[in-house]
């Protein structure tokens, strides 16, 4: 196990090293992050402002998922990881040393559905949500459904759901949430970036999700905000604690956030689902990077610490075009003092 | 022709290069087995027969059977290799021998040009044109003719076994019909002259005389064209349904080998699952190797018996 890792490791610092060369910056200092697809549109953005306003560093950051993230950052492939779901304690424990979470974005997923009987959106609560995908509810026409869309007709047609077929962090904040709603979910399929679908068609990418449920009369089908949004696939409104029906937004998201603030642990691994708070969106979650807390190159320390803390500031002003939540300023000041708790050699970086 | 003696040595640096080339590839072959195997030693030693036979594939509980996606690679293989052999073959005699050379190279080119598209654009042509296609046009009327057999069962999807193996055959046929079409024009002319010198109908010269010949490198050609078809990944992920079951029905959503390992490898999270992705690897080699063996046998019976 070890030493497969290690050559696949050994491999992509191989890459990344040859594709770092081309340029030529002999001075430039380079960082190099891998993981998690869903921050790969921030982080390219973010490299190429920081870029302009610190030519000395060229941050280059590899979209292979977060699963390959958490190895690559455990096998010290990289300098930073990234991840949609935070480590589990086996994985922390797998690393060594000890592994910061830094959030640096928000994800959300939203419900998108096909029914081209109905004009009005539909508002649905997180049991009826995971009782339709676990195939208890199988009719649109079903009295779970219509009792909170009342004076919506709705037809006598079959359900088809549609989820990712990809390992996803997608997939985790959704199926956490159902989790959290729903015991029979928790138990029956539980929580993970691929689970074991009770019902359903598997789509490749949020592009597969979204079209199958646009062909599909009767769909319904999850895929990132980010995505539905820039899509304008139609979505339905999800029930919150609070009992509101909240449609998914960049501003209910960041709610969602900072609602869940108060109680957010010390190392910040939480799920947010579900979270307390006028207007909060349910189905989101933090994206995080990972890094060591106690960096062994100090030039290399120095410069992954600088270039997070302008993303958690600066950086997140590039959140909403991009259709990214940003993070409330209480994350923020925890992020702060995670990054100021990085040392090198003993002595703090920043 | 005698061979010259060797005087400069550099016949000796060239025979050295060749076997150089020729064991890379057998280290190449021999290190992704190695990998492989020792990448899902784990999930193979735990699940046993049972990582074969299993049905369930929950990453959450860590059970993990392959039985139901190598279920589905054979079927959708043998199912594109069903439409795609006499259309490939048909349509590499139609260019060998009833053609007009201008016509041949046109439809030449063509066919080259099928074989250059990117899976991942057939995927997509796939879940886009055909799969709505299907489930609108032809799924229902087949329903209709054939609405008893459990072959063409449930609610039509528009994706799954019966889409994933006509997206392959589509897939499939520029490689028969191109190797074919080479195997066919390397049949020498007086075969053909004779044979019609003996007043041989043109159907009589094809299955009596270029047939015979050809056959060899025509079972090569389905040989290779099946190569494709089992390890093909993004297309098919995109029209199977990748649903983790095994169902008798072409219309019902199922999985493959390659499909599975494309869509969790990266978000593999634990060791366990990693390994049982390995093991998929595993199975989808030993499949395709048990099968090229099969090939190979099948193209010895062939020279041995029809070679006049």
């Amino acid at each position: 196990m070890k030493t497969t890792m290690n050559g696949f490791g050994i491999t992509v610092v191989a890459i990344a090293m040859v594709m770092l060369a081309v340029p030529g910056m002999a001075s430039a200092q380079n960082l190099t992050g891998a993981g998690a697809t869903f921050q790969y549109p921030l982080q390219s953005k973010w490299s190429s402002e920081y870029g302009k306003a610190h030519p000395e560093v060229r941050v280059n950051y590899q979209s292979i998922g977060s699963g390959g993230g958490i190895r690559q950052i455990t096998a010290r492939t990289v300098q930073f990881g990234a991840t949609d779901g935070p480590m589990s304690n086996e994985q922390l424990a797998e690393a060594k040393d000890p592994i910061l979470h830094v959030p640096v974005t928000l994800g959300a997923v939203a419900v998108a559905v096909n029914l081209p009987e109905v004009t009005k959106t539909l508002d649905l609560t997180g049991v009826v949500l995971a009782d339709i995908f676990l195939g208890k509810i199988t009719r649109w026409n079903d009295p779970a459904i219509s009792a909170t869309n009342k004076g919506v007709v709705l037809p006598d047609r079959a359900i088809a759901v549609a989820h990712r077929s990809d390992g996803s962090g997608t997939t985790y904040i959704f199926v956490d949430y159902l989790a959290k709603v729903s015991p029979e979910w928790k138990n029956k399929v539980g929580v993970a970036t691929s689970v074991n679908w009770p019902v359903g068609l598997g789509a490749k990418g949020n592009e597969g999700v979204a079209g199958t449920v646009k062909q599909t009369p009767g769909a319904i089908g999850y895929v990132e905000l980010t995505y539905a949004l820039q899509s304008g696939i139609p979505t339905a409104r999800v029930q919150n604690p609070a009992g509101e029906f909240v449609a998914p937004s960049v501003d209910a998201v960041t709610k969602a956030a900072a609602g869940a603030a108060a109680n957010l642990p010390e190392d910040l691994r939480v799920s947010i689902t579900n979270a307390p708070g006028a207007g909060a969106y349910p189905i989101s979650g933090f994206s995080w990077v990972l890094m060591y807390l106690q960096q062994q190159d100090c030039s290399i320390a120095s410069a992954l610490v600088k270039y997070l803390w302008w993303g958690v500031h600066e950086g997140q002003a590039f959140s909403t075009p991009l259709h990214y939540a940003p993070l409330p300023a209480s994350v923020v000041s925890r992020c702060e003092a995670k990054l100021k708790s990085v040392t090198c050699n003993g002595s703090p970086v920043l | 022709m005698q061979a010259r003696p060797n005087t400069s040595g550099a016949d000796t640096a060239f025979h050295a290069t060749l076997v150089l080339a020729g064991l890379g590839v057998v280290t190449v072959l021999a290190g992704v087995a190695w990998e492989l195997l020792s990448l899902s030693g784990e999930a193979l030693s735990k699940g046993g027969i049972g990582f074969i036979t299993g049905m369930t594939w929950d990453p959450v509980a860590e059970e993990f059977g392959a039985l139901p996606a190598l279920y589905g690679t054979l079927v959708t293989s043998a199912l594109a290799l069903l439409i795609a052999v006499p259309l490939g073959i048909g349509s590499a005699v139609f260019m060998s021998e009833i053609a007009s050379s201008r016509v041949a190279t046109v439809v030449g080119v063509l066919v080259d040009l099928l074989a250059a598209i990117p899976s991942v654009i057939y995927g997509l042509w796939g879940l886009f044109v055909l799969a709505p296609l299907l489930r609108e046009h032809v799924q229902p009327g087949v329903q209709k003719l054939f609405g008893e057999l459990p072959l063409f069962a449930g609610p039509p999807l528009g994706v799954g076994y019966g889409t994933a193996g006509l997206l392959l055959a589509i897939m499939v046929i520029p490689v028969i019909t191109a190797v074919s079409r080479e195997v066919l024009r390397a049949v020498p002319d007086t075969q053909r002259e004779a044979a019609y010198a003996l007043g041989a109908t043109p159907f009589e010269v094809i299955r009596g005389t270029v047939f015979p010949y050809a056959r060899s490198g025509l079972v090569g050609a389905v040989v290779l064209g099946l190569g494709r078809a089992l390890g093909e990944t993004m297309a098919v992920t995109m029209v199977i349904g990748n649903r983790y079951d095994i169902s008798a029905s072409l219309f019902a959503p199922g999985y493959t080998l390659a499909a599975v390992i494309a869509n969790e490898f990266t978000e593999a999270f634990s060791p366990h699952y990693l390994s049982a992705l390995a093991g998929l690897g595993v199975v989808l080699l030993g499949t395709t190797l048990i099968l090229n063996a099969a090939a190979r046998l099948l193209v010895r019976g062939v020279r041995h018996g029809g070679a006049g």
